[in-house]
């Protein structure tokens, strides 16, 4: 007993000398991992994402078709396999440039930004970012963050070295000069940040390659260009960095999606539509979205003196008479409020009344066109640039509303093709065209894929897994708001919402896929069918000619028609539900859905991949590339046949135009 | 000599049975009447071979019409399944039913029969134009080539040749030698008989320890008897017993022809015991293994197998006798452990499905045969008897049965 009064010496005011305020950039620092700097290798990663985050969004805004150059240099290669390097990243883009006095704020102050206080879609969200990173490598290395930006192209460009107060969340300027010193870009303005920082690079799952090629997935309409760190020193002269590569190759994680064209050292990821998504609206709260704490503080903020111009001007989808169910809802006997009354006049409990009755009245859901979905066609030729599949699917899904906040779903599968058969899908996870690479479990969007019934559509799928077979799963969500379980924005939190209305969009693309196999599978079973039948027809009609004399050629002839009648679904087209519609090789059914693309690859030679590999042309133009119909037997007149139409299918989605820009 | 009495059978004899719709220029049912009878005696060889060749023409006609009008070309074989097969009690034979299977050209399971049905078809009416035989095994290789522009050949292995011959037999109506077609001979004999074999004299009596190999084809066209001088005649399951009693010239002490089949004995071994029977009233007395492969061989000879259902009346013999091994003569004989075979699965599965077979069920004798030898859970072979004595069997078991007429029907 006594000792531990003894211990409790303090008191309330000795207590009080050691409280003190924290500030944000000190709970980051030593946080880290909650933006997404846990180990070396994922702090390069979200370096780089951040600032083609903030490039793209900037770009975006500001009505230019971004063009962004990431580059990583090795300046210290790791010791070993575990441990880190040290690298600089630099990320130029082409964007409208930053003016000089908010350079500081933007980059060295966490919990800065423009994005936070709005309600508009866009990649960055709450201001942390960049800044974080230029902390990272601040804090690794010691070196300032280096901004050179230009906002105005007949100026020369500001060159700023950055360094960062954490205890403040101050940023200390510690170089400021005009430079001449800046790349050209297309616009003559731009940005580059290059920050240095303890890192290792690696290439495979989750690698800056990894997110760069999503990223193009993502946003077909803009240039990448990637530079990939250059070892230090030959190979021959380091064993050492030699060994390193021979384990890192090792240790490389599943073949990256895509063969992009390499150019000197330079990855090129070329844009594939030149247009920029529609400019997104920002848009006001939803009544639903909003909590009694924002509601009383809107009450205190608003410059409007009555309710109905409080409604109005405040919030979306509430409208006059809208403003007159909530009042008429609000009213009890004792108090009764109008479109008149005025906002001093509400008590506390009057304000959670109104508060309350706006919750109840029915309200139009927010407008959506504050979203921009990627759409089914650059999702298709996003895939199709990035996954040799055979069949593409795509699908959109309506705009829906979780807690107020709008949101739209969009899925693409590719399957078949190259894809391996036997491994469990592969799924692309999106927010705001932003690749999400970790936490993949517990994400909304991995959920959503293991929850759907993919045994429905003729695929294999382990309890509680995603499917197996050679698929590729991307799923994107756009929202105002992307409700992300962390501040590393890894992975979308599971609203029942949002779920939901992935599993959906899953669901219709699933359904195309079911109607695609199991078509294949039926002409296949009819091809092989008249295959069998054509090689004995032959020999039935030598038989016969030698027993009744008939003419052989007329009998061959007459039977074989009759077996391509009888299996002439090995040619047919089906609609929608499976049922055969024709027999043409016309444009139909699943081949009719703008939101499908099947290519014929079955005949290609694995080891032709990389030659028959779509070779975007200069113009950021991107055809599918048709592969030559090779058939062992060229007796097998209907397998071509066959494949002459599929192939003609993706042929005529190939010569639309607006599928892959101008 | 006993003839046959009646040629109106209440089941089907074989008949065309390809495309009910081809119209049937041909007299099918003269043709069925005749085959009923020993038929060479009223038809000449070479009407035989006509009439065959106009029923493959048929088929042949038959499937070019169905081509060239668009229609599916099918033939209907007649189905040799014991789903099809009646048992016909007042004659104490088995027959084939009506039951046919269409063979069609466009259906997976079916388009290649359909060929290797044809290819055949032309096979046999070239031997009939060349008038030539050829045994089961140079048909398979008389219809054996690559299908052109595959590495397929028309027929794997013998046995699935054999299937379609026996499917053309049905089909078109004609026996295997009317079809110019051979098996491999087997079986054997020796006994108190001559007989003229393609005009060859051959005395059974004086066969060596050889013995009178059985032609496949015992047609009297070619197999005419003479001197028939034994009282009976009995039939063993294989040659090792067989060369016992020969030894012992049990032929010559008893008076008798003796026969082995070389296990299910074979349609020539059939076909001659059928005609010593009807033909000169001999009966047949078989010895047997005590076994449900034993029972069913007797089955055969007594009133004919499901797959040849349609020749029974040519080659089932109602009044065979089974004289043993009985499952009683475990203990008759007083034999030790050591023959006992264990009865394994199989076994038992299929003397219970023999047990079901109506011309077993009801025949109480049968009955209580196979049950007690399934009682007594194993089986015996005719070899056990030697543990008695060398000559046990011809000396002492066989002789004591047929004086005391202990046998089953």
């Amino acid at each position: 007993m006594a000792k531990t009064t003894e211990r409790r010496k303090q008191t309330a005011e000795t207590m009080a000398g050691r409280q003190r305020e924290i500030s944000v950039s000190e709970f980051f620092a030593k946080n880290r991992h909650l933006l997404g700097f846990d180990n070396p290798r994922k702090a390069l990663l979200t370096t780089v994402k951040e600032a083609v985050d903030n490039a793209l969004d900037a770009c975006e805004e500001a009505g230019i078709l971004p063009d962004i150059t990431v580059e990583l240099e090795e300046l210290a290669p790791p010791l070993s396999a575990s441990k880190s390097g040290r690298y600089r990243v630099t990320i130029t883009d082409n964007g409208p440039g930053i003016v000089r006095r908010q350079v500081e704020n933007i980059f060295g102050k966490l919990l800065y930004g423009s994005k936070f206080h709005r309600l508009k879609m866009s990649r960055g969200q709450q201001g942390i970012g960049i800044s974080a990173a230029g902390m990272y490598g601040l804090m690794t290395t010691g070196k300032p963050m280096v901004i050179t930006t230009r906002p105005n192209k007949k100026k020369p460009a500001h060159h700023i070295e950055l360094a960062m107060d954490t205890s403040k969340n101050q940023p200390e300027v510690t170089v400021d000069i005009e430079t001449d010193d800046f790349p050209e870009t297309t616009t003559g303005t731009g940005t580059r940040v290059a920050i240095e920082l303890e890192a290792r690079y690696q290439r495979g799952k989750a690698s800056v390659d990894t997110y760069l090629e999503q990223t193009a997935i993502a946003n077909p309409h803009a240039s990448i260009t990637f530079i990939p760190p250059r070892r230090a020193g030959s190979p021959a002269e380091d064993p050492a960095s030699e060994m390193l590569a021979a384990i890192e190759d090792a240790a490389e994680g599943p073949p990256d999606l895509s063969e992009h064209t390499i150019v000197d050292g330079r990855i090129l990821m070329p844009r594939t539509i030149d247009e920029l998504p529609p400019e997104t609206q920002e848009i006001k709260p939803h009544p639903y979205g909003v909590e009694l704490g924002n509601f009383l503080r809107m009450l205190k903020s608003t410059d409007e003196k009555q309710l109905t111009g409080f409604f109005k001007n405040e919030f979306c989808r509430v409208t006059p008479p809208i403003v007159k169910r909530i009042t008429d809802a609000a009213s009890t006997k004792g108090s009764t409020f109008s479109g008149q009354t005025w906002l001093k006049s509400l008590s506390a409990s009057d304000s959670e009344r109104l508060y309350r009755a706006m919750q109840e009245v029915k309200l139009l859901n927010p407008p959506t066109d504050c979203l921009s979905p990627i759409g089914v066609r650059q999702m298709l030729a996003g895939l199709m640039k990035g996954v040799r599949g055979e069949f593409y699917a795509a699908s959109t899904r309506p705009a829906a509303v979780y807690r107020g906040n709008p949101f739209q779903i969009e899925a693409a599968i590719a399957f078949g093709g190259d894809l391996p058969g036997d491994q469990p899908a592969r799924v692309l996870r999106f927010a705001n065209r932003v690749p999400l690479l970790y936490q993949q479990s517990a994400c909304s969007a991995f959920k959503s894929v293991t929850e759907t019934a993919w045994k429905n559509y003729g695929l294999s799928q382990p309890r509680g897994g995603a499917p197996v077979g050679p698929l590729v799963i991307a799923i994107h969500m756009a929202s105002v708001w992307v409700p992300f379980t962390s501040e590393s924005k890894e992975a979308i939190a599971d609203y029942d919402e949002i779920r939901k209305e992935m599993k959906l969009a899953l669901q219709e693309c699933g359904r195309k896929l079911g109607i695609y196999l199991r078509r294949r599978q039926r002409m296949r079973r009819d091809a092989e069918k008249r295959d069998v039948f054509e090689r004995y027809i032959g020999e039935i009609a030598k038989a016969c000619h030698a027993i009744t004399g008939t003419d052989a050629a007329e009998l061959y002839e007459s039977l074989m028609r009759q077996a391509q009648r009888r299996t002439e679904i090995a040619d047919a087209v089906l609609d929608e539900d499976g049922k055969i519609v024709g027999y043409q090789n016309e444009r139909n059914g699943l081949e009719k859905d703008e939101g499908v693309v099947i290519l014929d690859r079955s005949a290609t030679p694995s080891a032709s991949t990389a030659a028959a590999a779509p070779q975007p042309a200069a113009d950021g133009a991107d055809e599918p590339v048709e592969t030559p119909v090779v058939t062992e037997r060229p007796k097998k007149k209907i397998l071509k046949k066959v494949k002459k139409k599929v192939r003609k299918k993706a042929g005529a989605a190939k010569g639309d135009d607006s599928l892959f820009g101008a | 000599m006993a003839k046959k009495t009646t040629k109106k059978t209440a089941a089907r004899t074989p008949g065309k049975k390809f495309s009910k719709k081809a119209p049937s220029s041909r007299n099918v049912k003269t043709g069925d009447a005749a085959k009923a009878t020993p038929r060479v005696r009223s038809k000449s060889a070479a009407d035989r071979d006509v009439r065959t060749s106009e029923a493959i023409g048929t088929l042949a006609e038959s499937v070019v019409k169905s081509a060239l009008s668009g229609r599916e070309p099918k033939v209907e074989v007649p189905t040799r399944s014991a789903n099809n097969t009646k048992w016909n009690k007042s004659r104490g034979i088995l027959q084939m039913g009506s039951a046919v299977q269409e063979r069609q050209l466009f259906n997976m399971g079916q388009a290649r029969k359909f060929m290797q049905t044809l290819l055949h078809g032309q096979g046999i009416r070239r031997l009939i134009e060349q008038d030539k035989t050829l045994s089961l095994r140079g048909m398979f290789y008389s219809g054996l080539h690559t299908i052109q522009g595959t590495k397929e050949k028309t027929f794997d292995d013998q046995t699935e040749s054999d299937a379609i011959l026996e499917d053309l037999e049905v089909t078109l109506g004609s026996l295997r030698e009317e079809l110019h077609i051979f098996a491999k001979k087997r079986g054997t004999m020796v006994g108190n008989i001559t007989v003229i074999d393609s005009g060859d004299e051959i005395d059974c009596r004086r066969m060596g320890t050889g013995g009178y190999a059985i032609p496949s084809i015992c047609e009297p066209d070619v197999i005419q008897f003479e001197k028939v001088e034994a009282d009976f005649v009995l039939h063993v399951e294989k040659d090792t017993v067989w060369q016992r009693f020969n030894e012992d010239k049990f032929w010559k002490t008893h008076n008798c022809i003796l026969t082995e089949g070389s296990g299910q004995p074979p349609r020539g071994v059939r076909r001659l015991l059928h005609r010593l029977n009807k033909e000169h009233g001999l009966p047949i007395i078989c010895l047997l293994d005590c076994d449900p492969w034993g029972h069913y061989i007797y089955s055969v000879i007594k009133q004919g197998s499901i797959s040849l259902a349609f020749e029974s009346e040519r080659l089932a013999i109602p009044d065979a006798k089974f004289l043993g091994i009985r499952s009683k003569d475990y203990e008759a004989c007083e034999l030790s452990d050591d023959v006992q075979i264990e009865l394994n699965d199989r076994d038992i599965a299929r003397a219970k499905q023999i047990m079901a077979y109506p011309w077993f069920d009801g025949h109480r004798g049968w009955k209580n045969e196979i049950e007690k030898m399934l009682r007594n859970g194993f089986k015996m072979e005719v070899e056990s008897l030697i543990t008695k004595d060398i000559s046990y069997v011809t000396e002492t078991y066989v002789p004591e049965r047929l004086a005391a007429e202990d046998w089953l029907v």
